[in-house]
């Protein structure tokens, strides 16, 4: 099946000065697709948001909104809207003129724009607030407003720029599924910005994690999470331990010795790899199994526990290993098993072999 | 409580010097002049307690069509102040950053430097009919006889929009540069144009500057006595003018004083009014 994708970069780049924040960035949103762009502060993505609302203009490169280019089409008249970063709603206007500005703009009349502001106000939840003032609002009510606001002018794209980055942490839980309802809700494409995995991970059909101006890999979550296709990838999204090695030999998987010393089995990903490579190994720590007395097949170790990071579900030990000195961030099973290990304590610990991931290094 | 007297203590004599300087220089000079003004002459130092002076004004035409004239001057002097001021308030405080506006802010301060007087002296040099505009015009050969640009109300409001200029900008730059930017660009994404933003976004934000600026460049023209003097020669009619010829050439301080009292009245209403057309309450204007 093939549509028109609502959204297509084709080879965009933006250059500031002798500065390249982005660098042929090609991708295609297809209709209703909830798509994130992933990558720490400074990687570009804010920049790749600005051009896609118009805000600048690509150096290169081509921009295309349901098939057509709109390269020479000013912001105001993109059908495009943009939920900014700390919202930027109105204070000087209540929040049924809030919504209804974009309405204004086009000369709808005046009961129709009422309507329509109510209609919208009831799909986020905000039923009869059209007369009071912004700050009379919550976070989470406002960032509700600064959706139907966008939301109302029925936009093919609507772009969101870390909207939940001012919003303290149970909020920003709960409004990670209220974004994902909505946008189910609306059916519209959302193209999402954030340097936070867990809301990407969360919410988004697509993503695309981004560093230092171009794309490293575009995938679901699931895909990013289990296949990262770079060493990047694998180190930022999700937790990784991560060790520096040489490749030994390629014979039944990749062979190779950590920098301290220990042999380890794994598997190749990303790019191909010869004899003598140096490499970055990258295991999850939920990947490692822990055993109190019998050593463990695949990769193992014997390692003493230095600390024990308590954190509910998502606990962590942190090994040394007791042969090579390297650390080893292991998730502590919710079993019950190991509840009462403690700081000094030795275990065995080991991991699969397709479970460590091996991608070229520089 | 022997802390709570102390802190009091301290209060009232932080208080003092402000306390001080309103009562002797501020409420005890009006209470004199508006006595003053009471005063009726009867005879070789004899007086009577009456509105006579008031009275006068009311009926001479001159008084009155001054005072009148002197407001509507300095309320279009305080709307050309502000159709010139915003413009580069914007550029200053949203289109420069770093170097450029602090340059271009010192650069609006500058001639304040030297004093208003120089300043005058400086425009009537331009204007005069030997002045540097009156050459430059017969050199290019737009005039073939000298040209007198000076002691017209034209080239009162040009001093007068001169010298307040920075005090329209100022609150102005404040203003504008505490409007956030993605105000603007939500604006535009949403489908404003430039014109829709500025009449919903940027002058709803910049109002209370706006209004601070007005009623301090309002009442500086108001009570300018220097540049319409020197611009506007002898016959400019300027209130002012008119209150020092009564207390300095008249040696008629109870006219004078009647005047002085007037023209309070006058800024007072005519401030009052400004406000409550913009809808902004004098002390979240001077917040700014």
């Amino acid at each position: 099946m093939f549509e028109t994708p609502d959204l297509e970069c084709r080879d965009i780049s933006k250059s500031f000065d002798d500065f390249k924040a982005v660098k042929d960035v090609s991708f295609a949103v297809p209709p209703g697709t909830f798509f994130s762009i992933l990558g720490p502060s400074g990687c570009g993505k804010t920049t790749l948001l600005r051009m896609i609302a118009g805000f600048q203009k690509p150096s290169s490169g081509d921009l295309l909104i349901k098939g057509r280019s709109v390269l020479d089409v000013p912001p105001n008249k993109r059908q495009v809207s943009m939920v900014f970063q700390h919202l930027a709603l109105f204070p000087m206007m209540n929040i049924g003129a809030n919504v209804g500005f974009g309405l204004r703009q086009r000369g709808v009349n005046r009961a129709d724009i009422k309507r329509q502001v109510e209609r919208v106000l009831d799909r986020v939840g905000l039923t009869g607030v059209a007369d009071r003032p912004v700050d009379s609002l919550s976070g989470g009510q406002k960032q509700r407003v600064a959706i139907a606001r966008c939301m109302v002018l029925e936009p093919d794209v609507l772009l969101l720029d870390e909207p939940l980055g001012a919003l303290d942490l149970k909020l920003r839980e709960h409004m990670k599924i209220e974004l994902k309802q909505l946008q189910a809700e609306f059916n519209t494409t959302f193209v999402y910005i954030t340097h936070d995995q867990s809301e990407a991970l969360v919410m988004s059909d697509q993503i695309a994690v981004m560093n230092r101006g171009v794309f490293e890999q575009v995938g679901t979550a699931k895909e990013l999470y289990y296949e990262p296709s770079t060493a990047f990838v694998a180190g930022f999204v999700g937790e990784a331990n991560k060790f520096r090695a040489r490749v030994q030999s390629l014979d039944a998987g990749v062979q190779m010795v950590t920098d301290q010393g220990q042999v380890l089995h794994g598997t190749a990903a990303g790019k191909a790899l010869a004899k003598g490579d140096a490499v970055d190994v990258f295991v999850r720590p939920e990947a490692v199994r822990l055993s109190r007395d019998t050593a463990l097949n695949g990769n193992a170790g014997q390692g003493r526990v230095e600390n024990i990071l308590f954190n509910g579900a998502n606990s962590q030990l942190i090994l040394r290993d007791q042969t090579t000195g390297a650390q080893m961030n292991v998730a502590l099973p919710q079993t019950g098993e190991f509840r009462d290990l403690s700081v000094g304590d030795t275990v065995h610990f080991g991991w699969e072999p397709a479970q460590t991931r091996v991608y070229a290094g520089d | 409580m022997p802390v709570t007297d102390r802190s009091r203590l301290t209060f009232y004599l932080l208080l003092a010097p402000l306390l001080l300087w309103l009562v002797t220089l501020i409420i005890l000079p009006h209470v004199g002049m508006f006595l003053v003004s009471l005063r009726e002459k009867v005879g070789v130092r004899e007086y009577e307690t009456g509105f006579a002076n008031y009275a006068v004004f009311f009926n001479e035409p001159l008084y009155w069509n001054t005072f009148a004239r002197t407001a509507y001057m300095s309320i279009a002097a305080t709307v050309l102040t502000l159709l010139i001021g915003f413009p580069i308030a914007y550029y200053i405080a949203k289109l420069t950053r770093g170097r450029t506006k602090t340059t271009l802010f010192l650069m609006c301060l500058i001639p304040f430097w030297v004093s208003e007087l120089v300043r005058t002296f400086g425009w009537m040099i331009l204007l005069r009919e030997t002045g540097v505009f009156s050459n430059v015009l017969q050199w290019a050969g737009l005039a073939d006889a000298p040209v007198e640009m000076l002691y017209n109300d034209a080239a009162i409001m040009v001093g007068l929009v001169y010298t307040s200029m920075l005090f329209m900008v100022v609150p102005l730059v404040t203003t504008l540069d505490s409007l956030d930017d993605s105000l603007i660009e939500a604006g535009y994404d949403l489908g404003a144009s430039g014109f829709a933003i500025l009449r919903e976004i940027v002058i709803p934000h910049a109002m209370p500057g706006i209004v601070s600026g007005c009623i301090v460049v309002f009442m500086l023209s108001l009570g300018n006595y220097l540049t319409p003097i020197l611009l506007g020669g002898k016959d400019s009619l300027w209130f002012t003018g008119l209150i020092y010829s009564q207390f300095i050439t008249r040696f008629n301080w109870e006219l004078g004083s009647a005047f002085g009292f007037l023209l309070l009245g006058l800024s007072s209403t005519i401030v009052f009014i400004g406000l409550k057309l913009s809808r902004q309450s004098l002390g979240r204007t001077m917040a700014q």
